[in-house]
């Protein structure tokens, strides 16, 4: 059975927050989606609002606090995103985009996400089209066709098992697709591997043959036990 | 094991007083810090290298230069050396003169620099910051071991039959650290020519710099230099002392709170978790510095911060006094004790000459243009 894991990031700051209700719905449709086709499903539920000042300091500093620093990890290695934001001033809140901001740039590349939003009028659903899902395409994401929004009408008792279920459905629908077209996520990606060797660096990968590392003769590296005691070249 | 401090060159104001130094008196004070840093026993003095306010060293050969005639024992050093942004000939040459005038107490640390608006005023892109200090340095170790180089590249015009002068002194370049806080390219670089590795170290989680000198060590045994608990390790440390630790903390939170790199962010507290900064007794201070050996092995040189976030010069002085007295004395001791015998000191220039099999004089005399005669006594 292939081991799936799903972060689900929201970015609403009330508690309790319409923004994390809209990402639990997206998430478990998602889940029970995927599980029906015969993956095993972990959740990873990010509520922004408890690393807010973590992501300040993040932006501050140029590095993440030790909390913080798993919570990326838990995004940046997820096989599928859900992130949701509430629509604030016609966009994303700023802790969304913090968020995202304090990200490496590369490291969502090709991951499969699917957004959502919340707001005090549906007349803020196209924020989702033309803010979060551009974010997400610089980024190099692959947002999936349907985006959720929420407004109060689709909470209220007339709606919510209609349009808006319809609507998570679907979405979560293309996210279990576009997940299951991968293989299971490696995890966040190492920052400090070393993809190059130095001579291609130097642009001379090509004769390896004529150079040899200052400090030492031509022969070939020996074991670290035989040059135990040699001075630093 | 080396101790010293190294100055970035800020001018910063006294958020206590609301007093800004003048660039004059910053200067000064950073002689002044050096006279000091000799007088309390340390052993290393390093200078920042900047091209923009708010910063005052931008020519760290003048200001070593000075120092050098100053003092008698203390070894001169960069943190760090533009090898991006500078012309990789006139750091042969700087640093060579420097050499000479130090009679030997001279080494250097190449850095990228991370202030984007300075690499258009030399005509660079700091997107290119890895070529550079790529192409640069191989550049500037030619100019230091040949003595005519041909040399054609990227990012500078073409040298033919170029000689660097003054040559090395005793025909042994400086030492050379790379310092680099996340790039593991640059560990590789330092790796590969058997160069010291310097991680900052300060203001960054230990993880980073535990990565970084890992990476260099393997490389460094990779590429033949030695086995990896032999390779040159440096590291950063940011200390406030008083010897009653809740004064430490009191006196200095002030300028914490509105230093320049991480003020008005984490709070000091958070600050000292997540980065080596150590605020409080000397014995604590002791005690963190010996810590870090327990992530990156044994090491040859600890530098620390003194005098950023518009700390007064008084304040700076009295800070190196216990630096001096109380806690190196007792580092040296744990740490020596600790190491073993297989593990080297960090190079100086009487070593560096020992290994190269004793001085030799590689002045480059000229040759009659006419005649093609170089003079009587001269050798090539």
């Amino acid at each position: 059975m292939t081991r799936r894991t799903l972060a689900v990031v929201s970015a609403g700051l009330s508690q309790p927050s319409s923004t994390r209700l809209l990402a639990d719905q997206l998430a478990a449709a998602t889940r029970d989606e995927l599980v029906r086709r015969g993956s095993e499903v972990e959740l990873r539920v990010v509520d922004l609002r408890e690393y807010a000042h973590d992501v300040v300091n993040n932006m501050l500093t140029g590095f993440a606090p030790a909390a913080l620093r798993d919570v990326i990890d838990t995004v940046t290695g997820a096989d599928g995103i859900i992130a949701v934001t509430p629509i604030f001033s016609a966009s994303y809140n700023g802790l969304f985009k913090s968020f995202f901001d304090v990200l490496d740039s590369e490291s969502l590349v090709d991951r499969p996400v699917l957004i959502g939003a919340t707001g005090g009028t549906a007349r803020h659903s196209l924020a989702l089209e033309h803010a979060v899902r551009p974010m997400f395409a610089y980024l190099r994401s692959v947002v999936v066709p349907t985006a959720v929004f929420a407004a109060p009408e689709d909470w209220s008792g007339g709606t919510a098992d209609g349009a808006l279920r319809g609507r998570i459905r679907r979405a979560a629908g293309e996210l279990a697709d576009q997940v299951e077209r991968r293989l299971p996520a490696a995890g966040p990606a190492d920052p400090f591997a070393l993809t190059t060797d130095f001579l291609q660096m130097l642009g001379r990968g090509d004769d390896d043959a004529a150079v040899t590392p200052p400090g030492r003769t031509g022969a070939p590296p020996a074991p670290d036990s035989a040059r135990a005691g040699s001075p630093p070249g | 094991m080396q101790f010293g401090v190294f100055t970035v060159g800020d001018v910063t104001v006294d958020p206590t007083t609301g007093r800004e130094p003048t660039e004059h008196e910053r200067i000064k004070a950073m002689v002044a810090i050096a006279l000091k840093a000799e007088e309390v026993g340390l052993d290393v003095f390093a200078t920042g290298e900047h091209h923009n306010p708010p910063f005052v060293p931008s020519s760290p050969t003048t200001m070593l230069g000075h120092i050098a005639a100053r003092t008698e024992r203390l070894l001169l050093s960069t943190a760090t050396t533009l090898i991006t942004t500078n012309d990789p000939v006139k750091i042969a040459e700087d640093y060579a003169m420097l050499q000479h005038l130090a009679d030997g107490r001279v080494d250097l640390m190449m850095g990228r620099g991370n202030t984007g608006p300075v690499y258009p005023w030399f005509g660079k892109d700091i997107r290119a910051g890895i070529p550079l200090a790529i192409e640069n340095y191989d550049l500037l170790r030619r100019l230091w071991r040949e003595d005519v180089v041909d040399w054609k590249g990227r990012h500078r015009t073409p040298l033919q039959s170029f000689t660097s002068t003054p040559r090395p002194l005793d025909g042994v370049p400086p030492f050379v650290w790379h310092g680099s806080i996340r790039s593991p390219e640059i560990a590789e670089q330092a790796a590969y020519y058997g160069d010291g590795f310097f991680a900052n170290h300060i203001f960054w989680p230990k993880e980073h710099t535990q990565r970084m000198i890992a990476l260099y060590r393997e490389r460094y045994a990779h590429y033949g230099h030695g086995s990896a608990d032999q390779a040159i390790v440096g590291l950063g440390g940011q200390v406030f002392m008083r010897r009653n630790s809740q004064d430490a903390i009191r006196e200095f939170r002030p300028y914490f709170d509105n230093a320049p790199v991480y003020g008005h962010g984490p709070s000091l507290e958070e600050f000292s978790r997540e980065t080596p900064l150590t605020v409080g007794s000397p014995q604590q201070v002791i005690d963190r510095t010996l810590g870090f050996r327990e992530y990156v092995g044994d090491y040859q040189r600890q530098l620390f911060l003194m005098d950023h976030a518009g700390l007064p010069l008084k304040t700076v002085l009295e800070q190196l006094d216990l630096l001096g007295e109380e806690v190196v004395p007792v580092l040296r001791k744990e740490f020596a004790a600790l190491r073993p015998a297989h593990v080297p000191e960090a190079p100086t220039h009487a070593s560096l000459v020992a290994a190269a099999g004793g001085a030799k004089d590689s002045t480059v005399h000229a040759v009659d243009d006419v005649t093609g005669k170089a003079p009587e006594g001269a050798t090539r």
